[in-house]
């Protein structure tokens, strides 16, 4: 028989890609297997989609007695089932606790959540994305309902032009205008699309929201299709995201099944039908032309505007496409009304932004905050700032596309048009905080390497022009840049930047742009003094043992050069000829007697 | 495709994933999945049965990075390339399966024991650095970490 002490009545297992990677499929068995055990059968377990506090993975919340454990192993479930739900005990060495005191905290009072507002991951962690019924309880196809049974089209169109509502996928176009735009095209078929290529590396908002709460996506894309006169539809997701297209396929079935997809919509007379297309890793299929030739099942090249999707998109029809982010809200603002969207954010950006946080930041994971909150309150705040003791240095947004902010910029409010006054970009959401080891050339270097790949190779300027970019990075990098590089890249960053063909080469040169313009003195010191700031690039370092060296010979032992040489209790020495600047020696050292410089 | 039995799986692939020209990158997606690349003759068997040139095939093959015409290894490792697994180290995990195992990104040892890929960003940056190792996630990898997941493989 059972013996429950504890108010717990819902245990929610975070089942997004980190908590999973971090075994949340075994823990979810072992809860269901354990409780079985036990006799307790009014404790449900529900797996959800991310809670956001990626670092803290895998997360377990008890609901409704509200008990928040991080970093919990399969291990770990026999003794919350045992301690906490039959003794009322909760597993204290288990719970996320605050770092300044050790107080255990619930979620919401974690500081990581105190600033954040959520509107498109409303549901994202509460409910099962599996069950369409979880969905339904919170609210969920109320906003179809709302639009097809008591609007018109054009009121629809209006309602989400009068939010303010900016594209979430990077350039920021207002929403309400697409939509408009698209109603108003002339054409019988119209297509509706979800643009889910999410390609930025370091963002995983969409597909957070595509794990989390599939349907949301689903319902403002039907939402769409009444508005703008359309009955079919496309989801074009990343292969590279199996969770993501596994959930969706869940969320479309049981969509059909239940009759918020297909004919005859809740008896408006209304039909949408929505398929999944897959994209096969190619960055440019964001760009909204090769995501069209991509969807029709060709390589991803982007097409002239106009006639702009709009007017012309897929299989040559009239298409609205905007990204997943931007589906998301699309419900609560039906529901709510325009005033109320307009409420949150700024003037001219309106509404919360989903931002992926992560790199030299204490807390990862998946933000949701008003626009016009500052970088500093994110990384700070929300991020709990930098780990190991070091500083920050600068913070990326808008991925290959966008810029580097420096600390002085770091009371920047976020918003479309403060990012893009010093030379970033709002992008997806990706924001990568990077601490005082990272060189900045390096970065630069690293995102230019991206778009050489990335680049579809249809107009020369990008093609080509990148290519030499990189090439004049790698030389500074090594050792062998000169000041004809740094003037060579000023120049071809304007170049690149005014003539390529889509937006991908237009805004490629972003990262090479800001970090020339907020840490040129490092691209000097790179050229001028052949040295690394940070300490990064491995052709310019220099090893040395110091006097510390107590004559061990594990350095000697690790070299694969074979370049220290040295007799046992006597201190070691480096053979510059010989040294490939591996770093094997230091980490081998006990005694912390090599440096780098 | 080496025999009969391998052609019959991939015809059934495209019969259930065939709705017409637009599909093509479905179709090839789904094969890869199931074989594990998709040489010349896969793609030819997809153009005839599909309708479509192959020259077009192979266009779409050639330009998208996930899809690869050679053999993959037994275990195949794909090392994140994010931009968040890029600021924790992750070249230097690279660098050293590169050196490792004596091949470069996109390719297979000689005994067809390891393939070596990299991906943009699997959305795991959390656990930044990562490593896919058959599927199976591997968080903050670091060279220690690293040397104990290739002894499980290898």
């Amino acid at each position: 028989m059972r013996d429950v002490k504890s108010g717990c009545t819902r245990v929610l297992v975070c089942a997004g890609t980190c908590c999973v990677s971090g075994k949340a499929f075994v823990i979810i068995e072992n809860f269901e297997k354990e409780l079985a055990a036990a006799g307790i059968l009014d404790i449900k377990v529900v797996k959800t989609g991310c809670f956001g506090l990626c670092s803290e993975g895998p997360i377990v919340l008890t609901q409704p007695d509200d008990y928040f454990y991080a970093k919990v192993s399969p291990q770990d479930v026999k003794e919350i089932v045992e301690e906490h739900f039959m003794q009322g005990r909760p597993v204290q060495r288990l719970l996320y606790k605050d770092a300044s005191n050790g107080e255990a905290l619930s979620l919401l009072e974690a500081d990581f959540y105190k600033k954040q507002h959520k509107v498109a991951l409303a549901r994202c962690g509460v409910i099962d994305p599996e069950k369409i019924d979880d969905f339904i309880e919170q609210d969920g196809f109320k906003a179809l309902e709302k639009a097809l049974l008591t609007m018109t089209p054009g009121q629809v169109v209006e309602e989400i032009k009068n939010s303010g509502l900016r594209g979430r996928g990077g350039a920021g176009f207002p929403s309400g205008k697409k939509w408009e735009f698209t109603k108003n095209a002339a054409g019988e078929k119209k297509y509706v699309v979800c643009n889910g290529d999410e390609g930025d590396p370091g963002a995983f908002m969409d597909e957070s929201i595509l794990e989390g709460d599939p349907l949301s996506v689903v319902e403002a894309m039907a939402i769409a299709g009444y508005a703008i006169g359309a009955n079919e539809g496309y989801i074009y997701v990343r292969a590279e995201y199996p969770l993501a297209i596994h959930r969706l396929k869940i969320a479309l079935a049981q969509a059909k099944e239940r009759g918020f997809l297909g004919k005859n919509i809740l008896n408006s007379g209304f039909d949408f039908e929505l398929s999944i297309r897959y994209g096969a890793g190619a960055f440019v299929c964001g760009e909204e032309t090769a995501l069209i030739s991509s969807i029709e099942g060709r390589k991803g090249t982007p097409q002239l505007r106009p006639p702009y999707p709009a007017v012309k998109g897929l299989f040559g029809c009239p298409t609205l496409i905007n990204n997943v982010e931007t589906y998301a809200n699309i419900g609560k603002i039906i529901m709510m009304g325009a005033e109320w969207f307009k409420a949150m954010g700024t003037a001219g950006s309106p509404g919360t932004k989903v931002f992926a946080l992560a790199g030299n930041v204490k807390n990862i994971g998946l933000v949701e905050v008003p626009m016009g909150i500052t970088l500093r309150e994110i990384v700070y705040d929300i991020g709990q700032g930098i780990p190991d003791g070091r500083s920050f240095k600068a913070a990326q947004t808008g991925g290959p596309s966008g810029g580097c902010i420096p600390i002085e910029y770091i009371d920047t409010p976020i918003d479309y048009e403060s990012l893009g006054e010093i030379g970033s970009m709002m992008g997806s959401g990706g924001l990568i905080v990077m601490d005082d080891s990272k060189c900045m050339v390096g970065i630069a270097k690293f995102f230019m390497q991206f778009m050489v790949e990335e680049s579809c190779g249809k107009c020369a300027p990008c093609r080509l022009g990148l290519v030499r970019i990189y090439e004049a990075l790698a030389r500074i990098t090594d050792g062998n840049g000169t000041m004809e590089d740094l003037q060579e890249l000023e120049e071809l960053a304007e170049m690149v930047s005014s003539l390529s063909f889509c937006a991908l080469g237009q805004s490629a040169p972003n990262p090479l742009k800001t970090t020339l313009r907020y840490f040129k003195d490092e691209y000097l010191a790179h050229i001028n003094e052949k040295r690394c700031p940070a300490g990064e690039c491995e052709k310019l370092l220099n090893y040395e043992i110091t006097s510390l060296c107590i004559g061990c010979r594990k350095c000697l032992k690790a070299c694969p050069a074979a370049a220290i040489i040295g007799k046992v209790k006597e201190q070691h020495v480096i053979d510059k000829t010989k040294c490939i600047k591996c770093g094997a020696c230091i980490e081998s050292c006990a005694v912390k007697a090599i440096i780098r410089a | 495709m080496k025999n009969e039995q391998e052609k019959q799986k991939i015809l059934e692939i495209i019969q259930e994933y065939n709705n017409g020209p637009s599909s093509l990158i479905q179709v090839l997606n789904m094969i890869q999945d199931e074989h594990g690349y998709l040489p010349q003759n896969v793609q030819k068997l997809v153009a005839e049965e599909m309708g479509i040139p192959f020259s077009r095939v192979y266009e779409v093959t050639s330009f998208y990075s996930r899809f690869t015409t050679e053999e993959k290894g037994e275990c195949t490792i794909n090392v994140c390339l994010g931009t968040a697994c890029y600021v924790k180290g992750a070249q230097k995990n690279l660098d050293e399966l590169k050196s490792r195992l004596g091949i470069e990104e996109g390719h297979t040892t000689e005994d067809k024991a390891f393939t070596l890929t990299s991906s943009r960003c699997i959305g795991a940056c959390a656990l930044a650095p990562a490593i896919v190792v058959n599927k199976e996630v591997h968080g903050m990898v670091n060279l220690e970490k690293l040397a104990h997941i290739l002894e499980i493989y290898e």
